[in-house]
């Protein structure tokens, strides 16, 4: 028999994890991803990899691992694939050693480890403050290595559109469309797994690369996969705001000390440097001593929140709080942070080792995504999912820097797994469907290049940022989400009339945009929806009308299933595995 | 109030066989505003400032944090990051145009791939045995993590390709980023194993011997990266590889 045939969308680490693992187990892959793979979302990730490697001496376990993720996600997870993944953690840290990831080193040449949120132990390996380029860059590496020898195939600048599924209801491959000649393509493959990253586009500024739009994991859950925990979105606490982004400021900053503070009086006029200490409230060490700076981020946020918008002591009257590092020397913050530092000095001009940064939360990741199984495997047979697109490792809150391990580990699954089912899985019978689903593809093409109207797709994509930003992030209430469901429901039907200024048939940027908002509009919607339903607050979604988690009722999945109707998605519950670790009270004002 | 405005040129070419024309466009200035953010908003509206309609200006951009190395092109002549530049800091009207050295797309969309294909020629990874758990790394002292490092951080942007007089399809050059690559894997205590190999694939036409020390690279690269220092290193052990290859033939 033939080698399996496997498609992978995405190349950022899920997705080049599993396409590593598939070249070495012999199969084969074609590798679709919008941009060239080293350039994906995953080089953004800063601070660094969670591994319980114990090279502390604070007998860090595995075990204290996992039960910190289960904790830091307020018990939502399952927790076999978690306490898998936290296992594993320690090897994956090794196998990127061997790779040249340029960790940071102890003086005896060990791999060197930092705190970060919502532990209480060393436990994240980093490269400076650019551990996700560095790690994205080995399996980049990599996956050449596999290209030069013929198992991989590359298809950059190629954008997945939707799944190829037969009469059976088994993934047969996908369509894709050609961003330069805008050709519509089907591939075949015996199993397809996407690897296409979080959904930040739709709340407009977000921490996320412009392609994270989610469209691709919309447009399979509109063919029938479940999108599981919608509504679980994270803000970080530590963002620079910005005209086109928001940019990180990774909680790495704080890993080594960094302090977040606000002048005790409100709109303090005197110069940064000559408030006294006693003037200064350092509100995270005072309410919560015992993890202080590093509380989860979901904590940190709305902490943040309150002394802002209820307490009124944002900077001169801002919505910014202060993240000081200037109590550390020059020399260790740019050996440890050197990467986030340019960033700031760059974007903000200032330098952040002599004046403290002027920050503040925004929408950083998609705790939710495509509902997997234990493999992997989506519902719908032959699609796997791995990395910030599906849902299964971090609950209702993650913990800083399980996102790479968790990114890692996924695609190490999906791979091997989407191999043992494509060998299994019977003959296609004919193309599999492969002709009509590319007429559907190419009917939508035809329909929206000659559209009439006065919508411009670019305004759309504003509104539903703002809509989403100010109904569905930090705080919520369901009459506001409901009005951002209204606000969604009146875009998709406004998208009807978008007019495109170009029309032209080659490299057309904003005609493969607006192909995306459809999709980032209708995933909005089991965001919201999903926050309507979930009348409790748990992780990062919190509502100030329902403030206590209520286990009985949700410490359950949220799953939506795509129908079409108005109404929007439908939803029901399932069970969560918490076998090894019985739920509790999560609370950060004391060691738990 | 006159609102403040940003005025913009930026040429445009609708395909490879198109005529280039410059458009002039007509910005409000806002706080923290860069050459994305002013794409962003032309797509929003796309009108020229004489009052034309246009189309929305094909660029390629991904992280905006100076991390990915997708938006290269020339502002006000300048190889750069769009991302990082800031219109504060740049003198108006801001020319923006596509790098020159590579393939053109569309408007400032160039094709760079050039360089991972060169990345391979060179072999620019640690071949490790396998993926499955073979315990820790080989141990590597800060000293050295610090030298390499600056290395790695390598975006892949191009903009030292773009400013190498030498960069040219008639030296076939490889230019500087695929050098410093080849310093930094022939540092690893793995990925060393490829040394020779490496060398010799910079040794001929088109290899190192076609650097001619302008040093533009240095200057323009975003990430500092130490470019003419690897590029006398590698020099050096390339005509080092050479002599052992002659010796021995």
């Amino acid at each position: 028999m033939a080698a399996p045939r496997i498609i992978v969308v995405g190349g950022g680490l899920a997705g080049l994890a599993a396409v590593i693992k598939i070249a070495e187990a012999g199969g084969n892959v074609d590798l679709f991803s919008i941009v060239p793979v080293k350039r994906s979302h995953s080089v953004c990730a800063q601070g660094g990899i969670n591994a319980a490697k114990n090279l502390k001496g604070e007998g860090d376990t595995t075990a204290q691992h996992f039960d910190d993720t289960i904790y830091g996600g307020d018990f939502l997870a399952n927790q076999t694939p978690v306490k898998a993944m936290c296992e594993a953690a320690p090897a994956i840290i090794d196998l990127l050693d061997r790779m040249g990831v340029p960790f940071n080193r102890t003086p005896e040449g060990l791999l060197d480890f930092r705190r970060f949120g919502g532990t209480l132990y060393h436990r994240t390996a980093f490269a400076g403050a650019t551990t996700g380029q560095q790690l994205l860059y080995a399996l980049d590496e990599q996956v050449r290595r596999y290209e030069a020898e013929g198992k991989v195939h590359k298809f950059e600048g190629w954008e997945f559109l939707s799944a190829i599924i037969d009469g059976k209801g088994n993934a047969r491959g996908i369509v894709a469309m050609n961003l330069r000649s805008m050709e519509l393509k089907a591939f075949a493959a015996d199993a397809i797994i996407l690897a296409t990253g979080g959904i930040g586009a739709i709340f407009g500024k977000s921490t996320n690369s412009v392609v994270c739009t989610g469209s691709a994991q919309s447009a399979v859950f509109q063919q029938g996969a479940y999108y599981a925990n919608g509504e679980f979105i994270q803000v970080h606490p530590t963002c620079i705001p910005g005209e086109d982004k928001l940019r990180l400021m990774s909680e790495s900053a704080r890993g080594e000390g960094g302090r977040v503070w606000v002048p005790r009086t409100p709109g303090d006029k005197r110069a940064v440097k000559a408030i006294p200490e006693s003037e200064r409230f350092y509100f995270l060490e005072e309410w919560y001593p015992k993890y202080g700076n590093l509380v989860p981020r979901d904590v940190a946020t709305r902490a943040i929140h309150k002394v802002v918008y209820e307490m009124g002591l944002g900077l001169d009257g801002q919505p910014m709080v202060y993240l000081d590092l200037t109590h550390i020397d020059r020399e260790t913050l740019h050996y440890k942070l050197g990467g986030i530092l340019e960033i700031y000095e760059k974007f903000v001009g200032v330098d952040p080792c002599v004046e403290p940064m002027k920050i503040f939360p925004g929408v950083h990741y998609t705790m939710g995504g495509l509902w997997v199984d234990f493999k992997q495997m989506t519902n719908i047979p032959g699609i796997f999912a791995c990395g910030e697109c599906e849902y299964q490792y971090h609950g209702a809150n993650r913990l800083g820097a399980n996102s790479l391990v968790s990114c890692i580990f996924g695609g190490f699954r999906a791979g091997p797994n989407a191999i043992e089912y494509a060998k299994s899985v019977p003959a296609v019978d004919g193309d599999g469907g492969a002709a009509a689903e590319v007429a559907r593809q190419a009917e939508i093409n035809g329909k929206l290049i000659s559209n009439e109207g006065g919508e411009n797709p670019f305004k759309l994509w504003r509104e539903l940022g703002e809509a989403m930003t100010e109904h569905a992030t930090v705080i919520r209430y369901n009459k506001d989400l409901k009005e951002a469901d209204d606000k969604i429901v009146e875009l998709i039907e406004r998208y009807n009339r978008i007019n495109l200024s170009d029309k032209s048939e080659w490299a057309n940027t904003s005609f493969a945009f607006t192909r995306q908002l459809k999709n980032m509009l209708e995933i909005s919607r089991t965001v919201v929806l999903g926050a309507i339903l979930r009348d409790e607050s748990r992780g990062a979604h919190y509502k100030p009308d329902f403030p206590d988690r209520k286990d009985e009722r949700f410490l359950k999945t949220t799953k939506a299933s795509f129908t079409g109707c108005a109404e929007g998605p439908k939803f029901e519950f399932e069970e969560v595995d918490t076998q090894y670790i019985k739920p509790r009270p999560r609370r950060y004002d004391a060691a738990k | 109030m006159a609102t403040r405005t940003v005025t913009f040129e930026i040429k445009r070419q609708a395909s490879p066989e198109a005529a280039a024309v410059w458009e002039r466009f007509k910005l409000e200035w806002r706080p923290g505003m860069n050459v994305v953010s002013a794409m962003m908003e032309i797509a929003r509206n796309p009108v020229t400032a004489d009052g034309r309609p246009t189309t929305p200006i094909a660029y390629d951009s991904n992280c905006l944090e100076e991390i990915c190395g997708s938006c290269a092109m020339r502002i006000n002549g300048k190889a750069r990051m769009a991302c990082s530049a800031l219109v504060d800091n740049l003198e108006q009207p801001i020319r923006v145009e596509p790098l020159t050295k590579f393939p053109l797309v569309r408007d400032l969309q160039v094709d760079r791939s050039v360089l991972f294909e060169n990345l391979m020629r060179v072999k620019a990874w640690v071949p490790v045995d396998g993926t499955y758990d073979l315990g820790s790394g080989p141990r590597v002292y800060p000293q050295q993590q610090e030298a390499n490092y600056p290395l790695s951080n390598c975006i892949s942007c191009t903009c030292c390709m773009e400013v190498c007089p030498q960069f040219n399809d008639v030296t076939g050059f490889v230019g500087a980023a695929t050098i410093a690559q080849v310093k930094l894997f022939n540092n690893h205590p793995t990925g060393k194993v490829y040394k020779e190999e490496r060398l010799r694939a910079l040794a001929g036409d088109g290899g190192i011997q076609e650097c001619g020390f302008a040093q533009n690279c240095v200057e323009v690269c975003p990430k500092q990266i130490p470019l003419t220092n690897a590029i006398s290193d590698v020099g050096r052990d390339v005509t080092a590889q050479k002599v052992k290859d002659w010796l021995k033939s």
